[in-house]
């Protein structure tokens, strides 16, 4: 089976998770080793995501934890 | 811990909920879009969670369960003020329908140091909270807080199928959007043209 472009970015997400069936991985792969581009774009979402997931990203107002636990002990004690 | 708490040491709830704050304000804030709103919320959200302590089932991840709180109070608040977009599951394109992903090269190393600029961070906030609600508390809750396929399916409610699909869209869309963006801050880096 041979893949165009289009298919192997169907397939960068479930290939990112590994949770690709092993053919089709391998067929995702055979692809990957040839073509720059989408090579290029499986290596962007990676990098994008783990980007994303860094906890700079959303970091906690200064004082945040102050507050929730000062209002968390008016209420349990109230 | 739990048992403890409802046993009547409350004080414990504090230590318990430390390592999810984070967690339940991020997922705030990416529906409520301002600081203050989404620590209004985050703080209901614990309350309400420790209100209903008795009901946290353990077989559940207590994380999932909360941030399943923060999400309810989120969208419940959205709704009470109006602001709730109307994208219903019809409108949103579900369908397979390919988006063509932005092109760049030389993406091999992780651009970490890329975080310490302001502007880079406010992007990357952009784009998530850009995202349609369906996508994004997908990607949040797969690709920031790292809870699997059916802890994701199960705090939001839908089929597991539907998680996969909707995160590989959200993954394609962040792409798709950061891809010229981040062109942008590492102009030294070789592009291709966009599809």
């Amino acid at each position: 089976m041979v893949l165009d472009c289009k298919h192997v970015w169907d397939c960068i997400s479930g290939y990112l998770d590994d949770a690709l069936p092993p053919e089709m991985r391998d067929v995702v792969q055979k692809h990957l080793d040839h073509c720059e581009i989408c090579s290029a774009v499986l290596d962007s979402t990676r990098n994008i995501l783990i980007l994303t997931a860094d906890d700079v990203i959303f970091e906690l107002p200064v004082g945040f934890s102050e507050r929730l636990h000062a209002r968390l002990d008016q209420e349990m004690t109230g | 811990m739990i048992a403890s708490i409802l046993a009547g040491e409350t004080q414990l709830y504090h230590e318990l909920i430390r390592p999810y704050e984070r967690s339940v304000y991020m997922m705030a804030l990416s529906y409520m879009k301002n600081e203050a709103d989404a620590e209004d919320v985050a703080q209901e959200a614990f309350l309400k969670a420790f209100h209903h302590l008795a009901s946290f089932r353990a077989e559940a991840r207590f994380s999932t369960w909360l941030v399943g709180i923060a999400l309810n109070e989120a969208r419940s608040r959205l709704r009470h003020e109006r602001y709730m977009r109307m994208e219903s599951i019809d409108e949103t394109r579900e369908d397979g329908a390919h988006i063509a992903p932005g092109i760049l090269r030389n993406w091999r190393e992780v651009p970490s140091e890329a975080l310490e600029r302001k502007e880079v961070r406010e992007m990357l906030q952009k784009a998530i909270t850009s995202l349609p609600d369906i996508y994004r508390e997908v990607l949040l809750l797969r690709d920031v807080e790292e809870l699997n396929n059916v802890e994701t399916a199960a705090a939001l409610c839908i089929t597991v199928g539907n998680v996969k699909v909707r995160l590989h869209r959200a993954r394609m869309m962040m792409q798709k959007q950061l891809a010229p963006l981040l062109r942008n801050i590492n102009p030294k880096r070789r592009w291709v043209p966009w599809f």
